[in-house]
């Protein structure tokens, strides 16, 4: 027996779906936390696009905002420390009908899951990933973090951080990511852009977003930001330029770009994958029925 | 018994695995009964290397005892395995490398001397060809039809035509002929017995029942000896739809499969004991997350890196225990390609029934040694149900519904109306968080009680449900064996040529290592005498388990980590002593 599916086809047109929205459950994160901004960005994005809320799954590690996919009504994987991006790369070639999107912060991204966050850029997965970068880990207390600063003192490093921080916006550039921007959660309209435009993006589109944590880091805080921040389009730059996003993201102290710093078009893991070429993986037939075939190769 | 094998011994790069396989798949066509079983080390060049395919119109179980036609490509092949060759057989070698004298070889071994060189010479330059040469005289030998060797060994080149595979199938038919000029075929060479068998490795019978169970996402990182489930899988990946990722390292395997199998497609990954070790933590999430899983942990001799082209069973404390808290899980330890291919069946089942992860724990032994099957056993057409089983219905959809079996209604991402979220934090029935938001609130207390009660009680689902334990050979047996996995294979050798010798044992497999049903397993005991646990590893984790689960003792145990499969004769001798 082939493998039959109940699995829907997209609604026909006038047949209004329930675009994502805010579930009854009440996120956790501390009051004037960066994270509401952008899950209210995420919402808002998917809201713009029209995409049904069964349609999209929201993929996450551990760490307070990986807390996200609760606070939305699309489907989610809330799973275990630093592994967000291959659970969510496994949804995509699963079905690739369906909007991913991952979420997570710095420790989890880019400490514990820094290996698969290259290799998911490199790959050019078609997924959006959307990382709420505080700078420090929160939901164990205050620890230090891959993105914080030199010098900084936190519980693990009570004499002042002595590595260096990662660069996420460099780091996505080297390892080939084909959509990179940097948000700031205080500018919500702006990162629900970057983030609707990920989304729309074909191909890894990585969004990494300055979300304060107003209590375990009390140097880049919000008024932090706001007094450093310009956004890109505003300053002429070209994202189709590598060299000039590689230059802006070397940019750190009174003046700090956000905004969309690269894009290219290249052809997605999706795209390359024969099998896939067929359809979404969970619609194809499954099993060996008839193939007996296969079997000659063993004689 | 009837037998021959047939033993190929050179240097890594020598070619020995394709030769020997070539040996072993003309066996396999005559209709005999074939084991092929490839000894390596863990170099790509150098080292002392063997294959030797065994042969019988009867059986065929493990790599057995000895050999009857060994082919030393170098000396050093004679000098190990001179002792194993029976009375009655022939050592090949080439005078023009090195000598080989009747003081090598043990009373009713005879040398024979063959131009391999001088043959190659003809051909090209390229020295590798001498083995087409020297393995067409171990052909002649072997009683195996020259027409039937070479058309081996021209399958062998996945027909492709030209002058490299007339030079190989020139250069075997002049062995074969010099052989037949200068010896006698030898006198336990099996005749042709009928229709052609398959011959499969246990990871390409891994593979291909996988295929067969509706699995259509393999992601896996190289690991010996579970790499061959990922090179068959990706030589047929478009023909068998099946995608097939190479991730980048085991933590990104597993989670993968997981997202796979959450979004709706039958999933595994696969890997040996230290990318095991990288699983774990993923494995839980499976459990926690009730996402179907399948996982091969092709198992090698450890600690660590250990003996990386060895054999054991050294994992299963580990495949047991793998994982933060209590989760149910299952473990099927297939003995053969043919149960290794029915296992997969059953592990997709058992994954998508229960909702949880199932390991299959072959080893090196069973992984990559060749056996034969019928094909008329091979049965493609499995009965896949759809993963699509829930209807919407709006609201009241729970994912995590408290149920009688503790299986709750699972819908996939898709499917309007039914979202929810899946979390590796314990969670309420609709997949809430009740970890830290109302950590301490006496409902939700008791809430992650029902929860894990909901997902153990699916633990004595599965043993009723997975394959229980199987006795073969005669009933009331004085001895009975206790073994699982690839032991099995020189367990029941070692049991026929004890009945040969006049002694009556049987065996008491375990095609399910976990869970068991103590019931059914006490049971099985109590139509024992004495009982025998054969197992390779230092520690009888099985023994352990089976006592921790049923009380039970073995009356002895035999215990093996040398990184060598059993031979048969040991098993034989240890059976005698406690008889």
């Amino acid at each position: 027996m082939a493998e039959t599916t109940a699995l829907p086809k997209p609604a026909a047109h006038g047949t209004p779906l329930p675009l994502i929205g805010k579930t009854s459950t009440k996120p956790t994160w501390c009051p004037g936390c960066g994270d509401f901004g952008v899950v209210a960005a995420v919402e808002m994005a998917v809201k713009r696009l029209q995409i049904p809320s069964h349609n999209v799954v929201i993929v996450s590690g551990i760490g307070c905002s990986s807390n996200l996919p609760h606070f939305l009504s699309s489907y989610g994987f809330h799973g275990i420390h630093g592994r967000a991006l291959p659970v969510a790369e496994g949804i995509r070639w699963a079905n690739h009908g369906l909007t991913v999107i991952g979420t997570g912060g710095d420790g989890d991204g880019f400490g514990i899951g820094a290996g698969h966050f290259i290799h998911a850029m490199r790959r050019n997965v078609d997924l959006t990933y959307v990382t709420m970068d505080n700078q420090i880990y929160g939901l164990t207390t205050g620890q230090a973090s891959p993105t914080s600063t030199l010098g900084v003192k936190t519980k693990s490093t009570p004499n002042g951080v002595i590595e260096n921080p990662i660069d996420p916006i460099s780091l996505a550039l080297a390892s080939g990511a084909t959509y990179v921007a940097r948000g700031f959660s205080g500018d919500v309209k702006q990162l629900a852009d970057l983030v609707a435009n990920g989304i729309q993006h074909r191909g890894f589109a990585f969004v990494d977003v300055f979300s304060p944590c107003v209590t375990y880091n009390k140097i880049n805080t919000f008024d932090f930001f706001r007094q450093r921040v310009y956004k890109l389009e505003s300053a002429g730059h070209d994202p189709s330029d590598i060299v000039a996003a590689w230059q802006r993201s070397l940019e750190w102290g009174d003046k700090i770009p956000i905004g969309l710093f690269y894009k290219v078009d290249k052809p997605t893991y999706e795209d390359l994958e024969e099998v896939l070429t067929a359809g979404p993986l969970a619609l194809q037939p499954a099993g060996l029925h008839g193939k007996e075939k296969l079997l000659d190769e063993f004689v | 018994m009837s037998e021959i094998a047939v033993r190929i011994g050179g240097e890594a790069g020598d070619g020995i695995a394709s030769v020997g396989e070539s040996i072993a798949r003309s066996f396999s066509r005559m209709g005999l009964h074939v084991f092929g079983f490839n000894a390596y080390q863990s170099v790509i060049r150098g080292g002392h290397v063997w294959y030797q395919a065994r042969a019988s119109p009867e059986h065929a179980h493990s790599q057995g005892d000895g050999a009857d036609i060994v082919y030393a490509l170098h000396r050093e092949t004679v000098g190990i395995h001179a002792a194993g060759v029976r009375a009655g057989g022939t050592v090949i070698y080439d005078p023009e490398k090195f000598q080989v004298e009747p003081t090598d070889l043990p009373a009713g071994v005879t040398a024979l001397g063959v131009p391999t060189l001088a043959i190659a010479r003809k051909y090209t330059s390229q020295s590798i060809l001498q083995n087409a040469a020297g393995t067409g005289a171990a052909a002649f030998l072997a009683g195996i039809p020259l027409d039937l060797f070479q058309e081996v060994l021209r399958d062998s080149f996945g027909g492709k035509k030209g002058e490299v595979v007339d030079w190989n199938l020139g250069a075997a038919a002049e062995g074969y002929h010099f052989a037949e000029q200068h010896a006698s075929v030898h006198p336990h060479a099996p005749s042709q017995q009928g229709a052609p068998k398959l011959l499969m490795s246990g990871n390409e019978a891994i593979a291909l029942g996988a295929a067969a169970a509706g699995c259509k996402f393999l992601s896996q990182y190289p690991m010996t000896p579970a790499s061959s489930i990922m090179h068959w899988m990706a030589a047929h990946s478009p023909q068998i739809g099946v995608v097939v990722k190479q991730a980048e390292d085991e933590l990104a395997a597993i989670n993968m499969a997981i997202g796979a199998s959450f979004a709706g497609v039958r999933a595994m990954t696969a890997t040996s004991g230290g990318g095991f070790s990288l699983m774990v933590e993923a494995l839980g999430m499976a459990g926690m997350t009730e996402t179907p899983l399948v996982v091969v942990d092709a198992q090698r001799a450890g600690p660590s890196t250990g003996l990386p082209t060895k054999t054991e069973q050294g994992d299963l404390n580990l495949i047991l225990g793998a994982g933060q808290g209590d989760f149910p899980r299952a473990i099927l330890a297939p003995a053969t390609p043919l149960e290794a291919y029915r296992a997969m069946i059953d592990a997709f089942r058992l994954a998508e029934d229960w909702q949880t992860p199932v390991i299959v724990a072959s080893d090196l032994h069973l992984s990559e040694s060749f056996q034969t099957v019928d094909r008329s056993d091979v049965d493609l057409n499995v009965a896949i149900p759809s993963l699509f089983p829930v209807a919407p219905n709006g609201h009241s959809y729970l994912r995590y519904q408290h149920t009688d079996s503790g299986v709750s209604p699972r819908a996939v991402p898709g499917q309007p109306g039914l979202q929810f979220v899946a979390g590796s934090d314990e969670h309420d029935e609709r997949g809430h968080l009740v970890s830290d938001i109302v950590a301490g609130i006496p409902k939700w207390v008791s809430e992650r009680q029902r929860m894990m009660e909901k997902r153990m009680k699916k633990l004595g689902g599965i043993a009723r449900d997975a394959p229980p334990p199987v006795f073969e050979g005669p009933a009331g047996a004085p001895l009975t064996f206790v073994a699982w996995g690839s032991v099995v294979g020189a367990v029941r050798d070692a049991i026929v040529d004890l009945a040969d010798g006049g002694k009556a044992t049987n065996l008491l497999r375990f095609p399910t290592v976990y869970p068991l049903d103590a019931a059914a397993v006490t049971a099985a005991f109590g139509k024992t005498k004495r009982t025998l646990l054969v197992e390779q590893n230092f520690s009888g984790q099985f023994g352990r388990l089976l006592r921790a689960e049923t009380g039970l003792v073995p009356t002895a145990r035999f215990l093996k980590y040398d990184g060598e499969p059993f031979m048969p004769h040991e098993i034989v001798a240890k059976a005698l002593e406690v008889i």
